[in-house]
């Protein structure tokens, strides 16, 4: 195995502890509700966000509240080797935890019988894009006007070479031991997704989810800042 | 305990206060604290805490007039598209009452028209009406979409803003509130209406948005003022003087020669003063460009009129110099006593010379 890590310094020159210098900006999308964009390391995500709507699909809709619809799509573009286009196994597995992830954030009790959908696409994948992508998406939710007790927030702490490090590059997410994705609640620090996969001890597992916690409350701060930025930028495109 | 301003802005979940508030609209409690459901700008009253969304979707409400467009015609009733996540319905029944006729003849898809909200059921189900002044369907005209919570901005207080733009485009405006809002006037008078209208949308958070409104409307409208502007964006300290000269001798006038002129543009300046003040800057050019029109006219009737004034003028200002002395002066001197005045009078004019220097 490669030595991603030494001494107190990772491959990239990050410490354990270091999330990637990380981008987001809201409200991108003419057309859409709300939207973001997100960059994180060598991610990037646009999320659309389109509702609350009258639900186009019958059998979905809720006579009680409105429900939340994800899509998460890579690009064929987005990785090395090309990606074939369409939804895989993976893609469905995340486009469904990342719904499950954001309801619990959102209030949508107010609006029974319609649908919010969310578009999460991968234009550049380099390591923790679920995470990502929910970040984005609630960043997104949020431009988009629609009621919500919470941003969530997510973000990843995994094992490499025998120590417990803060979001994942790919090569650590592929040559690590372990990764632990987790999605949170800002506020609340209700945790909303919480997967793992590799092998842990009790005490590595305790460990990894504290930092990952950690990292998501960095993140949190950075997902307020692009909601506050761009609304002082209207004032400012006046003056 | 409360830990935002007046007007700030805020994310969803942020904590807004502890205990001794109440939850308004847009925020929610958890346990003592009460937290901002939403993105938007916190409103203070009293101790309830609203938080006014910037963007948000329309939910039908009983009683509202809405904007709509048909979309499909069927048996007894139209579907309405309302902008909203909840479509509505007009029934037969509402529009020709027991009559039976043929429903595509009357309305047909892509129709606009103006609605009011009959009934909202528990499943939203929208039932629209047709009762009421001014409903119906609109012939012409286009639409223009705005965020439902910015229509209390477009039409200002007691109408300044909607009247405002009015009265400049000549245009045929109508609000629904469900964000719609449809414009009818001369087509380069309608585009002019649909940027004005987004720009309100854009900028309905900014404080003094009716002057900078009021501003964009003469350069738009008025082709030659933009050039005009141009120049008294560069302003230097004389400037600053020259424009209130213009607008002192404006609203004491009579010291100049030209007194019939000016006394028609106060009337009319005093009257607006009362129901719009920010819009003053304005009628100081509205008051310009009618000078040089009227003065030509007026002539003719002069010494009918000039009585009028005179007295008028007596009455207005009886606490300051009496008329006849002025007269007598030089025609230097009452530009002091003006620009006393102007200050005095109000800061309004003031500011926004200020505002364009800004912009510059």
């Amino acid at each position: 195995m490669i030595s991603i890590t030494k001494n107190d310094k990772r491959d990239d020159g990050r410490k354990f502890d270091e999330i990637r210098p990380l981008k987001i900006e809201a409200g991108v999308l003419e057309r859409a509700d709300g939207s973001a964009y997100l960059e994180v390391g060598g991610n990037k995500i646009l999320v659309a966000v389109y509702g609350p709507r009258e639900s186009y699909i019958r059998r979905l809709l809720k006579p009680n509240t409105g429900v939340i619809r994800c899509r998460y799509n890579m690009a064929p573009f987005s990785v090395d080797d090309r990606k074939r286009p369409g939804p895989d196994r993976r893609s469905t597995e995340i486009s469904k935890i990342a719904a499950e992830a954001l309801r619990p954030s959102l209030m949508l009790e107010g609006f029974p019988r319609s649908m919010v959908d969310v578009f999460i696409e991968i234009i550049e994948a380099e390591g923790g894009t679920r995470c990502a992508g929910i970040t984005a998406a609630s960043v997104a939710l949020a431009d988009a006007g629609i009621p919500m007790k919470d941003l969530v927030v997510g973000c990843a702490a995994g094992k490499v070479n025998d120590e417990i490090v803060l979001d994942l590059s790919e090569k650590e997410d592929k040559e690590g031991q372990a990764d632990v994705p987790i999605a949170m609640m800002s506020r609340t620090e209700e945790i909303t997704l919480l997967q793992s996969d590799g092998n842990l001890s009790e005490d590595e597992f305790k460990k990894a989810l504290d930092l990952a916690m950690e990292g998501c409350r960095q993140v949190n701060k950075v997902q307020i800042e692009a909601l506050k930025t761009k609304h002082a930028q209207d004032v400012e495109s006046e003056s | 305990m409360i830990h935002v301003e007046d007007k700030e802005l805020v994310v969803p979940g942020q904590i807004l206060a502890e205990e001794d508030y109440y939850s308004g609209r847009g925020t929610f409690k958890d346990g003592d604290s009460i937290c901002s459901s939403l993105m938007g700008l916190v409103s203070l009253r009293n101790k309830k805490i609203n938080v006014i969304p910037l963007k948000s979707k329309y939910v039908p409400k009983k009683g509202d007039v809405v904007i709509g467009e048909i979309d499909d015609v069927r048996f007894s009733m139209w579907g309405v598209d309302l902008n909203s996540p909840y479509s509505g319905i007009l029934p037969a029944s509402e529009v020709f009452g027991r009559e039976k006729k043929e429903l595509s003849k009357v309305f047909n898809v892509g129709d606009v028209l103006f609605l009011r909200v009959v009934d909202v059921d528990e499943v939203k189900k929208v039932k629209l009406g047709l009762k009421g002044r001014g409903m119906g369907k609109f012939k012409g005209g286009i639409l223009v979409n705005i965020t439902p919570t910015k229509v209390p901005r477009l039409i200002g207080k007691k109408g300044s803003m909607i009247n405002m733009i009015k009265d400049k485009t000549k245009c045929k405006i109508v609000v629904g509130q469900n964000g719609l809002v449809w414009v009818k006037g001369e087509k380069g008078m309608e585009q002019i209406t649909k940027n004005i209208i987004n720009i309100i949308e854009a900028e309905a958070h900014t404080s003094g948005l009716t002057n900078r409104i009021g501003d964009k409307l003469f350069l738009l409208v008025d082709g030659k003022l933009p050039e005009k502007q141009e120049e008294e964006f560069e302003i230097t300290p004389d400037d600053l003087e020259s424009i209130e000269d213009d607008d002192g001798s404006n609203n004491e006038n009579g010291n100049d020669s030209k007194i019939n002129d000016n006394n028609e543009s106060t009337d009319a300046s005093t009257e607006e003063d009362e129901l719009e003040k920010p819009k003053l800057e304005n009628i100081k050019e509205e008051i310009e460009s009618d000078l040089k029109f009227n003065s030509e006219k007026e002539d003719k009737n002069e010494k009918t009129s000039y009585l009028d004034t005179f007295n008028h003028l007596k009455a207005k200002n009886n606490n300051s110099h009496g008329l006849g002395e002025i007269n007598k002066e030089d025609v230097s001197s009452p530009t002091l006593n003006i620009q006393n005045s102007s200050k005095s009078e109000d800061d309004n004019k003031i500011k926004p010379v200020t505002s364009w220097k800004k912009k510059n």
